[in-house]
């Protein structure tokens, strides 16, 4: 089955980004497909390069790339939400994609189901 | 219908909302929801008197987490993510009730 | 090939205090380019985005509420209110600033329930 996440709260903030990246992973193990992870709101700080959280905490922005590059997931950041907030290119995270909310209507229409983590 | 919710009930009227439209479905308690899991709230009657109409769930990694996992109220499922999957992938559509 | 899914934007949180009315919006509008079958939800606080008369001088915010009126342009018509979180607001129909379809809670659900995709902000 295809699968769309759409994550509306920033990392380490809130659980939102943890538990869609739990249910991501085992989603995955479950042999379906994510087709998309749209961030949106302040769920676009989850893309940021910058982060640097303490040594003996996760890295939920590192976590994200390395799924992506493990499963070639689709890692969707929203360009108006992005740039409201500060995230642009130049500090994208490896495996994040800035563009435009028409992504997250066709991870609606072409996912058999669209699960949204916010607050 | 999969209604999400991840708002305490004890605090939060997202829950609410979701029992005045909602009629059947399933429920799964997530995140900080997981306490309307347990035994001995003030929610506790209320949510036991909804299993005739709805299937509850609750993630156990979440009420672990939170120090809960032996007061879950009896007829209550637990499940971890690989069944938060199924649940997802068993109901037509989900509502996350945010 | 036609591929017309059922979406329903869910919005239970007033305007201003927090964005996700307007960033709400703001997918709404662009769904609107998808031709889906899309209609809009108000529940709970959700209702107080379409209250007439919203005046966000003072607060030096962009007032986005003439955005509903607009939405008739982009062939969103469908917009549901329900009908307890009205009432539990003291806001009847007249206060609203656009044409709305009232729905009692229950049929609020059943509408719900039709849904390919449930997005909520």
């Amino acid at each position: 089955m295809k699968i769309g996440i759409v994550i509306n709260e920033g990392p380490y903030q809130h659980q939102a980004s943890d538990s869609a990246y739990l249910f991501c992973k085992a989603a995955l193990e479950k042999g379906h497909e994510i087709f998309r992870v749209f961030f949106y709101h302040d769920g676009v700080n989850n893309s940021s390069r910058l982060t640097e959280p303490p040594q003996d905490d996760r890295n939920i922005v590192a976590r994200w790339s390395r799924l992506a590059e493990e499963h070639k997931i689709d890692l969707v950041v929203c360009v108006a939400a992005a740039l409201r907030r500060g995230i642009k290119e130049e500090n994208l995270a490896a495996g994040f994609r800035i563009s435009g909310l028409g992504q997250l209507v066709e991870a609606g229409i072409q996912s058999d189901r669209l699960v949204t983590f916010g607050d | 219908m999969l209604h999400i919710i991840n708002k305490s009930p004890l605090s939060n009227g997202a829950f609410d909302s979701c029992l005045r439209v909602a009629d059947s479905g399933v429920i799964l308690f997530i995140e900080d929801a997981v306490y309307a899991a347990t035994k001995g709230t003030a929610l506790e009657e209320k949510i036991r008197s909804l299993s005739s109409k709805f299937k509850i769930h609750v993630l156990l990694p979440d009420l672990e987490a939170r120090g809960l996992a032996d007061r879950i109220i009896e007829g209550i499922t637990t499940v971890d993510y690989a069944g938060f999957v199924d649940l997802v992938a068993g109901n037509k559509n989900c509502q996350s009730w945010l | 090939m036609s591929n017309i899914k059922k979406f329903m934007f869910v919005n239970r949180k007033a305007p201003y205090g927090t964005i996700y009315a307007l960033e709400s919006l703001e997918v709404v509008l662009i769904s609107a380019a998808f031709d889906q079958d899309v209609s809009l939800a108000f529940l709970d606080d959700g209702v107080y985005q379409l209250k007439k008369g919203q005046q966000t001088k003072g607060i030096a915010t962009k007032n986005f509420s003439p955005t509903y009126r607009a939405l008739d342009g982009y062939d969103v018509e469908k917009l549901y209110v329900e009908k307890e979180s009205l009432e539990a607001r003291g806001l009847s129909e007249a206060d609203l600033l656009v044409d709305v379809i009232v729905l009692g809670s229950k049929e609020m659900g059943e509408l719900m329930g039709q849904q390919d995709v449930v997005l909520s902000f």
